[in-house]
């Protein structure tokens, strides 16, 4: 007994203070939103185009260029390959986006996209359970949304918690590119959560296929065989991507 | 060199595919199984089609600890073989895996069944079928009996983890068979990797299992640069390797903090839960990402640290280590634990030998392997990490074996940042060189991982092949339940804590 308290003051509080406190600590070689410029872009290179392992950028019908953060591994090898500096990363973590089509980053000075789903945030916004579904995910962006319920970032706080059964839950958190072996159980799943429900893809896996893109084994992504209410993009997410894209779909930040 | 047949190589060694002796099928079983009765652990088995049609070359793969050697031996068959599996259960999987794939019949195999339920890489499908087969839909070992009832689990489980399927064959609250059967994950990999390696390939390593991001890499760049003669710069192997030694270390401490979980003692599974993620928040500082996304790549290391980021490393790992030891020793010093964990789940040393169990769940049945010490790769060739080994085969040993783990991962990694070699972190990769074969091992935190790359007349993958260390061990677990009752199904499962993704591919 005496040795489970010493070690409990030992292990100290941990719980942190985000939203209403400081950011936690991004690691200094994060990757966060892709920023283009059209303006340091020369028209006759497509290096990045070239180099990207899911064709996640391309040129738009004017010439300028656009990034599919949905597609994107952030592996940055567009940033290395443009002599320019036409692509790089920025640290923006704030990342997840309501509608697909705000995913897609253009050189165009944008306001940051809105992750809010109104009809959500009035019923799921002090209490949201969520079954995750993992559909041919890699379990890299299944611990970073488990990592949420540990003690440092404990979203119990904001009464969201991951259920055992879809019928207990208000919601779908899928991952993985949705393969053809796991298209019913998705679906079966999605079926019994009650309704009004929601979807949640986390990564880019879930969101296009990702680094699977069209292969003939899987769906491109959870939308293919539900309706997807919030897109969390990233290979994986940062848990601080994941918990803000969240909140700011309940409309709590 | 060939020795009792079999074409011998080290790890992270190429050699022309036409060195490797090709014998007729009865002599190659005969062959195989004398070797693995030797002492030998059967690391690959895969296939190659020949240019003749239905006609196709049944690589094996040997590892000889003893030796340090690694033996190649091939077989031609057409629409069948003697099957090795009833002489040699750990070829089980891999034998139901090019039934699956290619359609070849292994004559004699006591449970012949997909394990994936993917679509079949050759023209005639699946065990002949026109269709690909429906995941789930087979026939599962029954017992009978009026007391007997079966308990069906999956795909989708409880928690968040991936999907499997589970059947277990119950008398009351015994589990007397446990059938797993997975597929769920299949995403094609291995099929998208012939004709590469292309920008894809690298990212396809990376999340095989996205937990072992640095193992499968690191195996991945192996092969590749033993297929183009690159040399890797000791800056280079060392950052690989505290990349490596920082993913065991994140791994074996959130495994400790879920099997405290899974018998409710929630302190350490609290603590560790956290602890984990500051251990992979380490590895965000090498390479900016937490698993360990884009820090291996063909040649050496994408990232270099300066004296800065390795004081900054130190620091952090002082502090993880503290927490880890304080929050781990008590879930060890507590007797309701203990109870819980000893005496369950047990898998004998001559079982885990004889199904070819691998990693730290072989060590905890006192099988002494790691690739790191037998065969040596990249730094390890020249820093000796002992083997951790304990004897009870029960879910005590697998955890413990894991502390042991955490603890030298720990003196690893900062022997090496204050002795960091100086110079380059990469070398660039030349072409791949045509027709030759390549095995590249290294130890994931799971065990060993296996990459075999073949190489066709352009220097592009004809095969790749890659063995997750889940692939031997899945059946270690369905045996571990034999016996035990139901409710001590999720401690044992989560003590060996396997990738369905690195199995199903």
């Amino acid at each position: 007994m005496f040795r489970q308290l010493r070690t409990r003051l030992l292990q100290k509080h941990r719980t942190m203070s985000y939203p209403n406190g400081p950011t936690p600590e991004l690691p200094p070689r994060f990757a966060g939103r892709p920023v283009l410029s059209t303006a340091a872009c020369q028209d006759d290179c497509s290096r990045c185009i070239s180099t990207c392992p899911t064709g996640a950028i391309r040129r738009r019908d004017d010439g300028s260029l656009q990034l599919d953060m949905g597609l994107c591994l952030f592996c940055r090898v567009c940033e290395k390959a443009c002599p320019h500096g036409a692509v790089c990363f920025s640290r923006e973590y704030q990342l997840a986006t309501a509608m697909r089509e705000d995913l897609i980053v253009t050189g165009d000075a944008a306001d940051a996209a809105n992750a809010k789903n109104e009809p959500a945030a009035r019923l799921f916004s002090r209490s949201l359970k969520l079954r995750q579904v993992s559909a041919g995910g890699c379990n890299a962006c299944e611990a970073d949304s488990s990592v949420l319920t540990t003690l440092a970032w404990d979203i119990g706080r904001f009464g969201i918690q991951f259920v055992a059964s879809p019928r207990h839950a208000d919601g779908l958190l899928i991952t993985g590119p949705v393969t053809e072996n796991m298209r019913l159980a998705l679906k079966k799943t999605y079926d019994a959560v009650p309704d009004p429900k929601i979807v949640i893809a986390v990564g880019a896996c879930a969101i296009s296929g990702g680094t699977y893109a069209d292969h003939p084994e899987q769906h491109n992504g959870a939308m293919a065989v539900v309706p997807v209410d919030l897109f969390i993009p990233g290979c994986p997410p940062h848990p601080l991507t994941i918990l803000d894209g969240l909140l700011r779909f309940l409309g709590r930040v | 060199m060939t020795r009792d047949g079999f074409l011998r190589l080290r790890n992270g060694q190429a050699v022309d595919r036409s060195d490797a002796p090709v014998i007729s099928r009865e002599q190659f079983r005969e062959r195989v199984i004398g070797e693995l009765a030797a002492g030998s652990r059967l690391s690959a088995m895969m296939v190659v089609p020949t240019e003749k049609t239905d006609t196709y070359q049944l690589f094996t793969v040997v590892t000889d600890p003893g030796s340090c050697d690694i033996g190649l031996l091939a077989c031609e068959v057409r629409k069948s073989y003697p099957a090795l599996t009833p002489d040699c259960p750990a070829a089980s999987w891999f034998e139901r895996e090019m039934s699956e794939q290619w359609n070849i019949q292994p004559d004699g195999h006591p449970w012949l069944k997909p394990i994936r339920f993917q679509p079949s890489r050759c023209t005639t499908g699946a065990y002949g079928a026109a269709i690909r087969p429906v995941i789930g839909l087979t026939d599962f070992f029954q017992m009978d009996g009026d007391e007997i009832h079966e308990v069906a689990v999956g795909p989708v489980h409880a928690g968040v983890i991936e999907p499997g399927h589970f059947r277990f064959q119950c008398h009351g609250e015994t589990v007397h068979h446990l059938e797993i059967s997975l597929g769920y994950q299949h995403r094609g990999v291995e099929r998208a990797l012939v004709g590469g390696p292309n920008a894809r390939t690298i990212h396809y390593m990376e999340t095989l299992a996205g937990d072992t991001t640095v193992g499968h890499s690191s195996a991945y760049c192996g092969a590749i640069e033993a297929l183009s003669d690159t040399h890797v710069p000791p800056r280079g192997e060392a950052i690989r390797a505290i990349g490596a030694e920082l993913e065991r270390m994140a791994n074996h401490i959130g495994d400790l903090g879920a099997l405290a979980g899974d018998v409710g003692f929630l302190p350490t599974m609290s603590y560790c839960g956290r602890i984990r993620g500051d251990a992979l928040n380490i590895t965000a500082m090498l390479c900016g990402n937490r698993f360990g996304r884009n820090l291996v790549r063909p040649g050496g290391v994408a990232r270099n640290v300066d004296e800065e980021l390795v004081a900054k490393i130190l620091q952090r790992l002082d502090d993880v280590e503290r927490d880890a030891t304080s929050a781990i020793e008590l879930m060890f010093d507590t007797p309701s634990v203990l109870a819980r964990f000893e005496g369950t789940g047990v898998v004998s040393e001559e079982i885990a030998r004889q199904i070819g169990l691998i990693g730290p769940v072989a060590r905890a049945s006192s099988v002494n392997c790691d690739v790191r010490h037998e065969f040596p790769y990249g730094l390890y060739r020249f820093t000796q990490m002992p083997v951790c080994t304990w004897p009870s085969g029960d879910c005590f040993a697998r955890a413990y074996v894991r502390w042991l783990e955490v603890r030298q991962s720990f003196s690893f990694i900062r022997e090496q940042l204050h002795s960091l070699p100086s110079g380059a972190t990469r070398h660039e990769c030349k072409n791949l060189h045509p027709n030759r074969i390549a095995v590249s091992l290294t130890e994931g935190w799971r065990g060993e991982i296996c990459h075999v790359a073949i190489t066709d007349d352009e220097g592009c993958f004809a095969q790749y092949k890659v063995v997750d260390p889940s692939f031997h061990n899945w059946f270690g677990l369905a045996y571990a339940l034999r016996g035990q009752q139901i409710s001590d199904f999720p401690l044992c499962n989560k003590s060996f804590n396997l990738s369905y993704c690195g199995h199903d591919l």
